[in-house]
């Protein structure tokens, strides 16, 4: 998809290498993503051990080296994505990656990167919280990605894939999206993601390389150039927040991705992203054995949120049932994007725990049995 | 009457400003001593003709505009964490100058992480430490470097040892670091000190673009309005603070010099 398509009902972009099944591997998710990165023509990585994401740390670590590319293990989350702001202020393209309470060590820099508008990659492989909390999967970080990390008013896009084949097209995505937009991006993956196996065609993505007029190189027979977030004077702070505004206006028009499976006669929608839209998948199937008409509504942009379409999804449905492995984060953006035009209703488990088909299906009963009233 | 013009000396530059300064007022107080380093930074990117490739990191702090001064490309990066954001650059970019320049705030209190993994990872970075023992930008609060029985907004009655700690020599630390290969402390007390921090400057450039590893300078700096003194008294009482923070070279590895003793302690600068 390009950036000038409207809202998209599939957010996986095509690509111009054949499907040959002998390209096939059993990828690991953490790897896959790391490798779809290289092949993106990531140029540097910066990152620091946590489970469950080390295997990403671990592929970068053997891969970038032998490709003549930067790998630094730094002292620290905070240290790493200071590195990638550094490298990234230069116009290199940059990979992060973490696990949860990695990220939050990180917010500080989302804002400054923000602020001065610096395009970096970064992959939070979730695990359960709050605290240092368990090392199972987790989608209990969609309020950090999606609301804000760091202090000030910002967003980043953020993408959640709900494969591992769909992680690599992502990470393409993502460069792409950071690089037109200067802006950090948001992979929101979680420990099931990250540390599944699945089959993924090796029909990786290189985005174009870019020329940038800001980047910091030297300045060499032209004028100094500041990468920077400071504008002490109000009316300049004010200027510049404007300015981002338009910038988060445009990607809220221009980069809604989602996917929608049986959705034309559905009379419940079940929405889920990441690992708990794969249990939907499962629950959807199971239903419509059963005679119910489900389908499933998946969020694959975090932000923008896909809330236009499903406004108008909620208009002749009779029921939602969100599922998240959180105690309920996305289902208020589902509900302000719903406007009680229909009954929202939540099914969620934590602490590294994921909702069984069974109890899930069992939700979506009582809600058909209740016109859509949990 | 024919009058003979004695014929004129041809014009002869003995002093101007560093092209790489840029003419505009600084924000800094009257009296401090960032302006002496800043333009003993542009005097040495001119004389080493490395403007054109340098990328510096600029702090938070006073410093924090150090970028509207030096006419280079800046990146700035969060409170502490120059150092971290300079290693991004250098990896990328081997062919760049890089510099950090930081307070004592910045590089010695919350930036003492990424100071020490810098500093062992001997990235080939010139830092220039500035260290005015107190945080200026935000009212003179006590800094980890401020002296002993130092008064500050944030140390009323005066810096306590058993409330407070002792002043860090955060230098003589790293300069224990294998991959340190300079590590030096200068001062701006008067002419004759700044000329030798200005060497000390060049040495950690020449460290660096020689692929020696890490390189430091500190400088002690004074803070006329967060020490209560007048800019001539704040001069003088260099003296005092380098007692505690004892000028000259820490280590010089390419040229033998090396640290001969444990981290300094509570007696170093009464040795010295």
């Amino acid at each position: 998809m390009t950036a000038a398509a409207p809202a998209s009902r599939n957010g996986s972009t095509p690509t111009t290498a054949k499907r040959d099944p002998r390209k096939r591997a059993l990828m690991k998710g953490n790897e896959a993503i790391a490798e779809a990165a290289i092949q993106a023509g990531c140029d540097a990585y910066f990152g620091y051990p946590i489970t469950p994401q080390a295997e990403l740390l671990e592929w970068m670590a053997r891969r970038m080296p032998e490709l003549g590319r930067v790998f630094v293990q730094a002292e620290s989350e905070l240290g790493a994505i200071n590195m990638a702001l550094g490298a990234a202020a230069t116009g290199a393209r940059v990979l992060v990656s973490s696990s949860s309470p990695g990220i939050s060590l990180m917010a500080e820099a989302m804002s400054y990167m923000a602020g001065s508008e610096t395009p970096v990659v970064l992959v939070n492989v979730m695990r359960g919280g709050p605290g240092l909390g368990s090392i199972g999967p987790s989608q209990s970080d969609y309020f950090q990605a999606v609301k804000g990390h760091g202090h000030g008013d910002y967003k980043v896009p953020v993408l959640a894939p709900a494969s591992i084949s769909e992680a690599v097209e992502l990470v393409a995505t993502s460069f792409e999206l950071a690089e037109r937009y200067r802006t950090p991006v948001f992979i929101l993956a979680d420990g099931t993601m990250g540390q599944a196996m699945e089959p993924v065609d090796l029909s990786f993505r290189t985005p174009e390389r870019n020329v940038f007029d800001w980047a910091l190189t030297g300045a060499d027979g032209r004028p100094p150039r500041v990468v920077r977030s400071l504008h002490l004077q109000p009316e300049a702070l004010e200027e510049h927040n404007r300015a981002l505004q338009a910038k988060f206006a445009e990607i809220a028009r221009r980069e809604v991705r989602w996917d929608g499976e049986q959705l034309d006669d559905a009379e419940i929608v079940v929405v889920a992203y990441g690992t708990a839209a794969r249990v939907a998948r499962t629950v959807v199937s199971r239903a419509r054995e059963e005679g119910l008409k489900v389908g499933l509504f998946r969020p694959i942009s975090l932000w923008p949120f896909p809330e236009d379409a499903l406004r108008e999804l909620s208009a002749r449905v009779h029921g939602i049932l969100v599922v998240e492995l959180s105690a309920g984060q996305m289902v208020e953006d589902v509900r302000l994007a719903v406007e009680g035009r229909c009954p929202v209703g939540f099914h969620g488990r934590t602490g590294g725990m994921i909702p069984t088909p069974d109890e899930v299906l069992a939700a979506l009963r009582t809600l058909a049995a209740n016109g859509g009233h949990e | 009457m024919t009058v003979i013009e004695a014929p004129r000396p041809p014009e002869r530059v003995i002093f101007q400003r560093p092209e790489l300064l840029t003419d505009v007022s600084s924000h800094y107080c009257p009296g401090c001593g960032h302006g002496i380093i800043h333009r003993l930074i542009a005097e040495l990117l001119e004389e080493l003709d490395l403007g054109a490739r340098t990328i510096a990191v600029a702090p938070v702090g006073c410093s924090v505009f150090a970028y509207e001064y030096l006419a280079i490309d800046w990146v700035e990066a969060p409170h502490g964490r120059a150092p971290a954001v300079a290693t991004g650059i250098r990896r990328v970019r081997p062919d760049a100058f890089v510099l950090t320049y930081q307070g004592d705030g910045d590089l010695a209190a919350i930036g003492t992480a990424e100071i020490v993994h810098a500093a062992a990872r001997g990235e080939p970075i010139s830092g220039i430490f500035v260290n005015n023992g107190i945080y200026g930008m935000t009212g003179g609060q006590m800094a980890p470097t401020t002296l002993l029985g130092q008064r500050t907004t944030s140390s009323p009655t005066g810096r306590e040892s058993g409330l407070a700690g002792f002043p860090i020599q955060i230098t003589e630390m790293l300069a224990l670091l294998p991959g340190v290969a300079y590590a030096a402390r200068g001062s701006v007390a008067d002419p004759s000190h700044i000329g030798k921090t200005k060497a000390m400057i060049k040495r950690a450039f020449g460290a660096q673009l020689n692929g020696e590893g890490f390189a430091l300078v500190e400088v002690l700096s004074n803070c006329p309005v967060g020490w209560n003194m007048t800019a001539p008294e704040s001069m003088a009482h260099l003296a005092t603070v380098s007692e505690t923070y004892p000028l000259g070279v820490l280590v010089d590895r390419a040229r033998g010099v090396v640290p001969s003793v444990t981290p300094a302690g509570e007696h170093r600068g009464k040795e010295a």
